[in-house]
C-alpha cells in the first residue's frame, strides 16, 4: 500500500481529482459497452420470438 | 494463405486494394512533406539561434531548463529562464505568471510567446513536457547520487 | 488454414463457438481489469516528477494502444471482406467501429486529463493529439456511412473501403512523436524494447493491456452475436436458438 489513510488515498496530493476523473471515466465507457449490446441482445430475441409467435398464429 | 493458387478475381481485389491503400498513403507522404515544418510543435533553441523563428509573431519555444538560470525577476511571478537543446544553442525565457508543477531545472517545457528583437522569447504561457521514462522516487534519488559520482545514466533525452 | 478460415466464417459456426467463450472471456477481462486497476491506484508507487498523476497511465496507455490495434483489426476484417466477401467480416467491421470509436474516445478524454496536472495543459494541437483525433473521427465516418447508406448495396464494400484508407493514419500516430517536435512523450510500453520504467510499474500495465484487449475481443463478440441473429433472422438454426430463449 502506498497509502496512509483513506484520505490520503482520496486526496493523492492533490491529483485526486483528475485520477478519480479519469478512472470513473473509463468505468463509464468500458460499462458502458457491455451494457449496450446485451440490452441489445435483450430486444433482439424478445422482437424475433414475438415475430415467430405472430406467424405462428397467423397460421392458426 | 497461398497467394498463387488464389482465384484470379481475388488476386485483382486485393491489388485493387494494396492499390488505394498505396495511393492514399502516397497522398499522405506529399501532404505532410509540404507541411512538415508547421506539424512542429515548437521551435528548437537551435532554430531559434540560427534566426528560422519569427520575429513578433506567437510561436513556441521548446527545450531543456538549464540548470542554474532560473531567476526572478521583478516583485510579482516574473521569472526568467534559459532554454537550450543541450548542445550549444541557448534561448532566453522570460515568462510572469504560473508554472506548471513540473517545470524545473533539467526539465523540458515548451513555452507560448514571442520573440522580441532582442533574441528573449516573452512567453505568455509555460507547459511541462516529459520523457517516457518513469521511476519511484527512491530510484530516482539513487540515480542522482550515481550520476554525481560520475556515472553516467543516459537520461534526458529527446532534445538532440 | 483456409479450411479453418471458412468454416469461422460461417455465423452459425462462428455463434456456436463464441457462445461458449464470451462468458470465460468477459469475466476474466473484467476481473483483470479490476485487479490491474487496484494495483495501479494502490501498490504501484508515485513518479519521480509526475506523482501520483502517473496512475493515469494505466488506463490511459491501454487504451490508446486498443485505439491504434483496433482499428487494424477493422481494416483486416475490412480487406477480408473485399477480397473474399465473406459477409462475418462486414459484420466484424460494423461492429468493431463504434467499439473502437468509444475506445480511442476514452484515449483522448484521459490523455487530457493527464495532461492538465503533467504539461499545464488539455490540449495542444501537436501532431501525436491531432493524429489520434483524426482516428477517432474515422471510426465515426465509418459508422455514419454505414447509417447514411443503411441497407442500400455496396453498403458493406464502402464502409471497407474508408476503413482500409484510414490506415494511412496509423503510421502517422505511431511515428508523430518521432518525425515532429511534439508535447507528447515517445511510446512509454513496448513488448519489443527495454521497458523505460522499472518492472514495478511495467508489469501491472502489461496486466491492464492484456485485460484491455480481453474485453475488446469480448464485447466485440458480443456485437457480432447481435448482429448475426439480426441478419439470419429467417434460418432454422435461429429460429430453434430463440426456441429455447
Amino acid at each position: 500500500m502506498k497509502f496512509e489513510s483513506l484520505t490520503a488515498f482520496f486526496y493523492m496530493d492533490g491529483h485526486g481529482i483528475y485520477i478519480w476523473a479519469a478512472y470513473g471515466l473509463t468505468l463509464v465507457i468500458l460499462a458502458a459497452n457491455v451494457w449496450f449490446p446485451l440490452i441489445a441482445r435483450r430486444n433482439i430475441i424478445r422482437a424475433e420470438k414475438s415475430a415467430v409467435l405472430k406467424a405462428m398464429n397467423r397460421k392458426l | 494463405m497461398k497467394f498463387g493458387r488464389m482465384k484470379s478475381h481475388r488476386r485483382n481485389r486485393l491489388l485493387l486494394i494494396v492499390f488505394i491503400v498505396c495511393a492514399a498513403g502516397g497522398a499522405t507522404t506529399f501532404a505532410l512533406f509540404a507541411l512538415n515544418e508547421n506539424i512542429n510543435l515548437f521551435y528548437s533553441p537551435d532554430q531559434i539561434a540560427q534566426g528560422e523563428a519569427p520575429v513578433g509573431k506567437t510561436i513556441r519555444a521548446g527545450g531543456m531548463v538549464q540548470d542554474d538560470s532560473v531567476t526572478r525577476t521583478g516583485e510579482g511571478l516574473g521569472v526568467s529562464f534559459v532554454i537550450s537543446d543541450m548542445k550549444s544553442a541557448q534561448v532566453t525565457v522570460e515568462f510572469e505568471g504560473i508554472l506548471p508543477d513540473m517545470f524545473r531545472e533539467g526539465q523540458g517545457v515548451i513555452a507560448l510567446g514571442q520573440l522580441n528583437s532582442e533574441g528573449v522569447f516573452v512567453a505568455e504561457e509555460v507547459l511541462a513536457k516529459h520523457d517516457e521514462n518513469y521511476m519511484p522516487p527512491e530510484v530516482a534519488a539513487a540515480l542522482e547520487e550515481a550520476h554525481e559520482s560520475g556515472v553516467d545514466t543516459g537520461q534526458k533525452a529527446g532534445y538532440e | 488454414m483456409l479450411n479453418w478460415f471458412h468454416r469461422l466464417g460461417s455465423p452459425k459456426t462462428f455463434f456456436e463457438i463464441s457462445g461458449r467463450w464470451q462468458v470465460p472471456l468477459l469475466s476474466l477481462a473484467v476481473l483483470m481489469l479490476a485487479g490491474g486497476a487496484a494495483w495501479a491506484l494502490l501498490f504501484v508507487p508515485p513518479d519521480y516528477q509526475q506523482g501520483n498523476s502517473v496512475r493515469i497511465m494505466y488506463i490511459h496507455v491501454p487504451a490508446a494502444i486498443l485505439a491504434q490495434s483496433g482499428y487494424v483489426m477493422m481494416a483486416g476484417a475490412a480487406a477480408v471482406f473485399l477480397i473474399w466477401r465473406i459477409k462475418l467480416a462486414d459484420v466484424a467491421v460494423k461492429c468493431v467501429a463504434p467499439l473502437g470509436a468509444s475506445i480511442t474516445f476514452l484515449a483522448l478524454v484521459t490523455g487530457a486529463i493527464w495532461g492538465k496536472p503533467t504539461w499545464g495543459t488539455w490540449w495542444v494541437w501537436d501532431a501525436r493529439l491531432t493524429s489520434t483525433l483524426v482516428l477517432f473521427f474515422l471510426y465515426i465516418g465509418v459508422i455514419a456511412l454505414r447509417s447514411a447508406m443503411d441497407r442500400q448495396a455496396g453498403v458493406g464494400r464502402a464502409c471497407a473501403i474508408l476503413a482500409l484508407v484510414g490506415v494511412v493514419n496509423l503510421p502517422v500516430i505511431k511515428y508523430s512523436v518521432d518525425w515532429w517536435y511534439s508535447l507528447h512523450q515517445p511510446a512509454s510500453f513496448s513488448l519489443t524494447e527495454k521497458p523505460s520504467m522499472p518492472i514495478e510499474m511495467w508489469l501491472p500495465l502489461l496486466v491492464m493491456v492484456i485485460a484491455y484487449y480481453l474485453f475488446f475481443f469480448s464485447v466485440w463478440m458480443m456485437r457480432i452475436r447481435n448482429e448475426i441473429l439480426v441478419r439470419e433472422k429467417n434460418t432454422d438454426w435461429v429460429k430453434q436458438w430463440l426456441a429455447v430463449r
